[in-house]
């Protein structure tokens, strides 16, 4: 690089780097961090900030007059509101079902694609295609074609078995949505457990064979444990992405019949979009964040004990 | 679990016929979680008057006359996501590359707490947050424009990228580092010369999952949109119409929207793996 000698005070250092871990080099680490840390601060941070502001307005789109302060009254409506609340355990209930079903599917899956047989390959593929399909296209998919009562294919294929003409979204709602959420994030947890599965060692494995462990001994004593770290990821993940689950609720039900698969995403997306409320929506939104890191600080020690692992792979 | 046979030879029979009866089971799994896909597929290339019979046909005259409908209205939704997809994806590899290395090669003092705050972003419900995300947006003038997509989509992919790139910083052999830098090299081309060419697999498949995620994101583009930035989901979500059959025309429409991203993680399945189980847990 050019140094255009400026006749100020000579800087000597320019070029020669200190040895010495003082703050020049500090600086030197933390520069390439930067623009990743100010962009998702101000990115992430600031809208959060401005919920909080808003969720002590009274502030209505639909009205011509400007915010104004209206203290703690949206948050008492909010814990008074009845919606409010059947959407939050609604939310627990779903994400909690579909990711614990998705990790014990993703987990048989995993297994018998561990094993060696014909086309392999061709159906591992198959198995991981419905976490590529659009969430979107798999939503209105499954409403129409898959779960309709008169022409959907689920009711044809279980019809030998006494099944006629189930209106699945109207009596079965909720099951319905989270059948989706299921379908979508199997192939998530098969092949995190998958990979799992193959970085276990084989002579472990072999030695237990040779000592006359059974299948099933050796998978709960030496598999499981092994697969832990992994399971634990899986559900982490699928959790984040599972409890704002909007899609297949949006377009497979409405959030209905009536309220019964009203998840907080919805609820929040209603208040705004419907009620125009959005100092009622940023309140509850202000409530679903606190709930939120109240679980998230149990999740992230669980991060905390991935590192180990790391730590004491390296 | 019953004794082990001792002989041979029924020994090896079993395990065969175990074998394919694993096989077997596995195929019929494989077939059934895809069976939703396959319908979808088949169902576009019904004329709409075979799309919603009782009993559902299996035996058609195949047209194409829905996917020529779908095609011709979705030109701009199309253009949309291409740009929104691949604008963020190229915007968190060039913030996530650099934070990465930061956390991992020459990591910074309190790492941990870095990495820590990047993912507890993706643990704070976006949701919550989307009727001051609209109101910011409208006072900045990004409200339906592709631009406030890319920022957006960059924030929800960078914290994951940086940790999934992270790990794969980490299984760089360090001799190599040591090596670069007894050469002379520095930080840019350390990370130019040395890092990029090693993780370059690990990239790929964070782009990806970076693109996917992008790609299929409907909540924020549904809020924050109407006409001069809509997207490919929300193309599907306007081949439903009112009344009418449509289920012929809205096969077609989830097959197209979905396609690109089905086939692309095909083609990168083995990367797709490695970049979702992170190299950070061995």
């Amino acid at each position: 690089m050019a140094v255009v000698e400026t006749g100020a005070a000579p800087t000597p250092t320019v070029g020669i780097r200190p040895r010495k871990p003082g703050r020049g080099e500090g600086w030197q680490r933390r520069l390439p961090l930067l623009p990743a840390l100010i962009y998702t601060v101000v990115v992430t941070q600031i809208p959060f900030l401005v919920t909080l502001w808003y969720s002590f307005q009274n502030y209505f789109f639909n009205v011509p007059q400007p915010a104004h302060f209206a203290g703690f009254s949206n948050y008492s409506t909010v814990f008074t509101n009845a919606a409010f609340r059947g959407s939050l355990v609604r939310s627990v209930v779903m994400t909690a079902a579909s990711v614990i079903i998705a990790m014990v599917l993703g987990v048989a899956f995993a297994v018998l694609l561990d094993r060696k047989f014909l086309g392999r390959g061709v159906v591992r593929t198959l198995i991981i295609t419905p976490f590529l399909v659009m969430p979107a296209a798999a939503a209105l998919v499954w409403s129409g074609p898959m779960l309709d009562p008169n022409f959907g294919l689920l009711n044809y294929l279980l019809a030998p078995f006494g099944v006629h003409h189930v209106a699945w979204l109207s009596t079965h709602a909720l099951g319905s949505v989270i059948v989706v959420m299921i379908w979508q994030w199997t192939p998530f947890m098969t092949l995190i457990v998958l990979a799992g599965l193959q970085s276990q060692p084989s002579d472990t494995l072999e030695a237990a064979k040779v000592d006359g462990a059974g299948a099933f001994a050796t998978f709960r004593e030496l598999t499981l444990p092994h697969l832990r770290p992994y399971i634990e990821l899986g559900i982490l993940l699928g959790s984040i992405y599972l409890v704002n689950s909007f899609d297949a609720v949006r377009l497979m039900t409405n959030g209905g019949p009536g309220t019964s698969t009203t998840n907080l995403p919805f609820y929040l997306y209603q208040q705004v979009n419907f009620a125009f409320n959005v100092g009622g929506a940023a309140a509850a939104g202000v409530i679903t964040v606190i709930l939120t890191i109240i679980v998230a600080t149990f999740a992230l020690r669980l991060f905390a004990r991935v590192f180990q692992f790391e730590e004491a792979g390296v | 679990m019953t004794a082990v046979p001792v002989t041979p030879g029924p020994h090896r029979l079993r395990e065969m016929s175990g074998r394919a009866g694993w096989g077997v089971l596995a195929w019929i799994v494989g077939i059934a979680f895809f069976l939703p896909v396959l319908w979808m597929v088949i169902t576009a290339f019904k004329p709409e008057s075979a799309a919603e019979t009782w009993p559902p046909q299996f035996v058609f005259k195949p047209t194409l006359s829905e996917f020529r409908l779908v095609f011709s209205g979705m030109g701009p939704f199309l253009t949309h996501s291409v740009v929104a997809t691949i604008g963020s994806t190229i915007l968190v590899v060039l913030l996530g590359v650099p934070a990465a290395y930061a956390l991992s090669v020459h990591p910074v003092k309190r790492w941990r707490d870095g990495l820590f705050f990047f993912i507890s972003t993706k643990m704070l419900p976006i949701v919550a947050a989307i009727g001051p995300l609209y109101v910011i947006a409208l006072k900045a003038h990004l409200l339906d424009t592709v631009w406030l997509l890319i920022i957006l989509y960059t924030a929800m992919n960078l914290p994951l990228a940086v940790w999934m790139i992270r790990s794969f910083m980490l299984e760089v052999p360090r001799e190599l580092l040591e090596a670069a830098r007894l050469d002379g090299a520095g930080r840019i081309r350390e990370i130019s010369g040395v890092i990029l060419p090693i993780i370059s697999p690990g990239l790929v498949s964070t782009a990806l999952i970076c693109v996917i995620f992008a790609w299929n994101e409907l909540f924020l583009a549904l809020n924050l949109t109407v006409t001069n930035a809509a997207t490919m989901p929300m193309y599907l979500i306007s081949s439903v119409p009112q009344e009418g059959l449509y289920i012929a025309h809205l096969s077609a429409a989830a097959t197209v929207a979905s396609v690109p991203v089905i086939l692309v993680g095909w083609i990168a399945q083995r990367s797709l793996v490695r970049g979702l189980s992170m190299g950070a847990i061995k």
